[in-house]
């Protein structure tokens, strides 16, 4: 019954969802009141319908209901609740519904928070947010339905993957559809823009916050990804340039080019097709992303099962939203022509150098990801586009970017000093290059790459640092004078700080792994490994039984300067009923070094494969990532864009001076 | 800050680069090793041979450890997986004329990107410059000058 | 140019949509790979038999079109694929030959008793480096080789009734035509 009533709200949530997609549009056009208060209304009820359609799915999951077939696949009565939850967008089907769910929120939260918006644009942006989920929700009904039935019902279920048992992998998909779905609100206020004909400071700053909150969930949901990654698959590899993993990158660079793109448009008034264009462009990719994931075009260890049919519906439903507002971009953007003009050097400069190599990054991992299918399309050979690809073109575009990335602060708008501005940074490459000669003093010119990245982290951490001594005169002005000046600095210019630190760290982090220590040795009980000063030593492997598999578990102790420092216990499980080996790697996490241990096979008597690693600093890079989102999180408490402030105080607040 | 974690992982009964693979020249050892981290593992979705743990990838790491002790240089050692399993095999598609594209796209992409940028902002620059003053003005404004100067 | 380099980023994606929809549409499965020996010499090997004597060398089939099967007793698919190899050997005479690959020769002879044996010769291939000499990727798979000892074709997987109607018994016709 409650699967039916599921069934039947998310019917109704499509019915809502058309009437959302059109009459606010047609009320914009011929300015009817009502008719554009009808996308707010329809946008909320939208969203009370599909989470009551999830609610109902999720409900079937806990209670292990399996007369419902997406259930039967997917769970297992002897699975612990969270997995049984986690479980519910762990297969294709439900996790649409999840898609479609966060995407009736984000039309829900423009209903709700966007009361500073015109209405004719909130109106539009609605629409097209309706139209976007009407085409969604018309998937699931006609080709992805969870809320099928299984009749005669079986005894159980299927579904008790060890692999998918797990909290990081649990929490990887929300906040990465949070991050694809969240973009389709840029894209709407994008397409509502040219629809207007109107690009100006004031859309900027209204859909600012928005393309700040997608950016940020994403950057989380890649980094649980890779450290999802890292601590599952047994030898600390924690990033593979997988087609999936390219497509979740896609719309981060994307984004990251946008978010800073905005920033041109709003306080010069320029650039504005350019941003537009991006806003499209960020959802567009995410489209991409899933239409790669489900259609079985490119195999890869995360693709769902594959199904034709679903890969037709997704393609249509790619050329009716990108080529739909690819069109509308064509014909309308020249319109849109710009204010400010500014120098090749200047704060806009540096945003436009940005943008080149982000959208050029971009470009090139699209490439590289779609190029085997391309070459195979056209009846040409078999090629394999790699990680070797991908480091020799991605890393080189990223690394100016990065070196200019804290250089740009430091230009004036309009007109900036080059020179100036470099030697204010005098401090920043004296870090630089003392970490560069200590590097090479200490590690030779064998890992001369991993240096230099160091050097480059360094670089940029200091570089920050320096742009917000210079922001409150720091030993220019008495310290008192310094501390008001930093009270005073809007929350936006900390949170650019910050992200751009955490950038800092990441990159750390991935150069640190050059200098990883490894060992793969067969030992016997009391055998010992010697490993980056520390002293691994194998006590005994004992046989410990589980609920449902029996697992090998090697007890080594941990040495430090002959000290036991820690116990680590790696286990190889078997699964009885389905024949299958996991290993759970032990990991002995810390912020200078990650000790990673794995278990192989092996006897008592031959003695047993383990695989130790040393991992310098490899928790920053997930650290980075975590303080590079908190930045933009900080940003987005900025007060000038607090989405909700009445319209009146908002036109009095002028665009702050820095 | 210590985080003691237990967590899951996948694993086939084989294990990847056993110790009984590896020779005993570390010179060579590590040839093997990059090399089969540049080798793909065709039974494998988007997996080294160095991180595999499939049958097939340890058949192929011992394989390539043989070709590099009888003496084979890099590319012959590649060679031979190649002229067996195809260019499917390489990690880092081979430089030729249907991957031209693929190799030299970025770098265009930044040309044609870089060029076209350029030319917008130019072409935005150049409408809007100083016009210059016919000689009746130049005169009207000379004039105006003058008269500032003696108001002073 | 002005206007119309706005119609660029459209001509890109219509570019990207055509090369999926061909992709979609070409019903290719990505996870299908061509053997890199397609019309090359099948590797040169010389394979012991199964202990009753005998073997198979590459040499030893020149001259006629022959059907190479890789197997195995552990391989669930190759079992399902066997009744067609039967079929294929007896009433079709095709010239089929076995190489047992990474299998006991014990394991296989009980496998070869208990479904029955196609096979004009068995090679027994213990450390599979005939197979990676053929490109192999797993088991079951089976080759088609012309009279001049070429490759023509590789069939990865178990083969099914329509495949073999379809592909791979008019092929060996082909083939056996002077």
């Amino acid at each position: 019954m409650i699967i039916e009533l599921g069934h039947f709200a998310l019917a109704l949530a499509l019915f809502l969802a058309l009437i959302q997609a059109v009459v606010p549009m047609a009320g914009a056009s011929r300015r009817l009141v009502g008719w554009m208060e009808v996308g707010r209304s329809a946008a909320l009820g939208q969203f009370a319908l599909v989470a009551l359609s999830f609610a109902a799915l999720t409900h079937a999951y806990v209670t292990s209901d399996f007369s419902v077939a997406n259930v039967v696949q997917n769970s297992h009565s002897a699975k612990p609740l969270l997995y049984k939850i986690s479980g519910v967008w762990g297969n294709h089907e439900g996790s649409m519904l999840l898609w479609v769910l966060i995407l009736a929120l984000c039309g829900a939260a423009v209903a709700v928070f966007g009361d500073n918006l015109p209405r004719e644009l909130r109106a539009r942006v609605l629409s097209v947010q309706g139209m976007v989920a009407s085409g969604f929700l018309l998937f699931i009904l006609a080709t992805s339905n969870p809320f099928e039935r299984m009749i005669p019902t079986p005894g159980d279920g299927n579904g008790l993957n060890p692999v998918l048992q797990d909290p990081g992998l649990a929490f990887h998909p929300p906040f990465l559809y949070l991050g694809y779905v969240g973009s389709s609100v840029a894209f709407a206020f994008a397409v509502a823009a040219l629809i207007e004909g109107r690009v100006d400071a004031a859309w900027a700053r209204w859909v600012r916050p928005w393309a700040l909150v997608s950016w940020c969930a994403l950057t989380v949901g890649i980094a649980l990804g890779s450290w999802w990654a890292y601590y599952t698959l047994g030898w600390g590899g924690w990033w593979f340039w997988d087609p999936v993993e390219n497509a979740s990158l896609l719309p981060w660079l994307s984004g990251t080019a946008l978010i800073h793109s905005a920033i041109v448009v709003e306080r010069r008034d320029t650039m504005k097709s350019w941003t537009i264009l991006l806003a499209l462009l960020t959802f567009s990719l995410a489209l991409v992303g899933t239409f790669l994931v489900r259609s079985g075009v490119l195999s890869s260890v995360h693709a769902f099962a594959v199904d034709p049919e679903r890969g037709v519906f997704i393609l249509g439903l790619l050329v009716l939203a990108i080529g739909g507002s690819l069109v509308l971009y064509a014909v309308r953007a020249p319109a849109l022509q710009g204010g400010g003009l500014f120098a090749p050097i200047s704060r806009e400069g540096a945003l436009v150098f940005n943008n080149l190599l982000l959208a050029t990054a971009t470009a090139t991992v699209l490439l590289g990801t779609l190029y085997p299918l391309f070459l195979d399309a056209v009846g040409g050979a078999k090629i394999s586009v790699g990680p070797p690809f991908f480091n020799g073109t991605f890393l080189p575009l990223m690394v100016p970017l990065l070196m200019a990335m804290v250089v740009g602060p430091l230009l004036a708008w309009k007109r900036g000093d080059l020179l100036a501005a470099l030697q204010r940074l005098w401090v920043a490459f004296g870090c630089a290059l003392a970490v560069v000669l200590g590097g090479l003093w200490w590690a030779g010119f064998g890992p001369v790459l991993a240096v230099l990245g160091l050097g480059l982290a360094a670089w940029i951490a200091a570089g920050v640092l320096s742009e917000w001594g210079e922001r409150v005169r720091l030993f220019r002005v008495p310290l008192r004078d310094s501390w008001r000046r930093a009270a005073g600095l809007p929350r936006a210019a900390y949170g650019m700080s910050a992200a751009h630190f955490g950038m800092a760290v990441m990159v750390a982090g991935i150069a640190g792994q050059a200098f990883e220590q490894e060992r793969i040795e067969s030992l016997r009980a009391g055998d010992r490994i010697a490993l980056a000063g520390y002293e691994l030593v194998l006590r005994e492997v004992r046989r410990v039984p589980g609920p449902n598999f029996i697992a090998d578990e090697a007890e080594v102790e941990v040495r430090r300067g002959g000290v036991v420092v820690d116990v680590m216990r790696p286990q190889r499980r078997l699964f009885t009923v389905q024949g299958q080996t996991t290993s759970l790697t032990a990991i002995r996490t810390g912020l200078a070094a990650d000790l990673y241990l794995a278990l192989g096979e092996g006897d008592p008597a031959s003695g047993w494969t383990i695989r130790a690693y040393h991992k310098p600093i490899v928790s920053w890079i997930w650290l980075g990532a975590l303080v590079m989102a908190l930045g933009g999180v900080v940003s987005l408490t900025d007060r000038r864009w607090r989405v909700g402030v009445a319209a009146r105080r908002a036109a009095a607040v002028p665009a702050a001076a820095e | 800050m210590r985080v003691f974690l237990l967590l899951f992982v996948l694993m086939a009964p084989a294990w990847a680069v056993l110790p009984d693979e590896r020779l005993g020249d570390p010179a060579l050892e590590a040839r093997a090793r990059a090399l089969s981290r540049e080798l793909r593992c065709v039974v494998c979705q988007n997996e080294s041979v160095d991180d595999s743990a499939a049958p097939l990838a340890r058949d192929i790491r011992v394989l390539l450890r043989e070709r590099l002790a009888a003496g084979d240089d890099d590319r012959a050692a590649m060679g031979f997986l190649v002229a067996r399993y195809g260019d499917f095999v390489l990690l880092r598609p081979p430089v030729r004329a249907d991957t031209w594209v693929l190799w030299f796209g970025p770098f265009a992409v930044l040309l044609v990107g870089g060029v076209v940028t350029v030319l917008a902002l130019r072409r935005r620059a150049g409408g809007v410059g100083p016009q210059k003053l016919s000689a009746e003005e130049e005169v009207r404004l000379a004039a105006l000058l003058r008269d500032e100067e003696g108001r002073r | 140019m002005g206007r119309w380099v706005y119609f660029v980023p459209l001509a890109l994606f219509a570019a990207l949509a055509g090369y999926f929809g061909v992709a979609l549409f070409s019903g290719r499965d990505p996870r299908e790979l061509p053997s890199a020996l397609i019309d090359r010499p099948m590797p040169a090997f010389v394979l012991p038999g199964l202990g009753d004597g005998g073997g198979v060398t590459a040499a030893g089939l020149r001259g006629g079109v022959v059907v190479v099967n890789f197997f195995a007793s552990w391989c669930a698919p190759c079992r399902v694929e066997h009744p067609l190899l039967l079929r294929l050997a007896r009433q079709e005479r095709v010239h089929v030959v076995g190489i047992a690959y990474k299998d006991r020769p014990e394991d296989s002879r009980r496998f070869l008793a208990e479904l029955g044996d196609p096979y004009r010769g068995v090679g027994v291939d213990r450390d599979g480096r005939v197979g990676i000499d053929f490109g192999l990727y797993g088991v079951p798979e089976t080759y088609v080789v012309d009279r001049a000892g070429h490759i023509r074709k590789r069939f990865v997987g178990a083969l099914t009734p329509l495949v073999v109607e379809r592909e791979l018994l008019p092929l060996v016709r082909a083939l056996e035509r002077p």
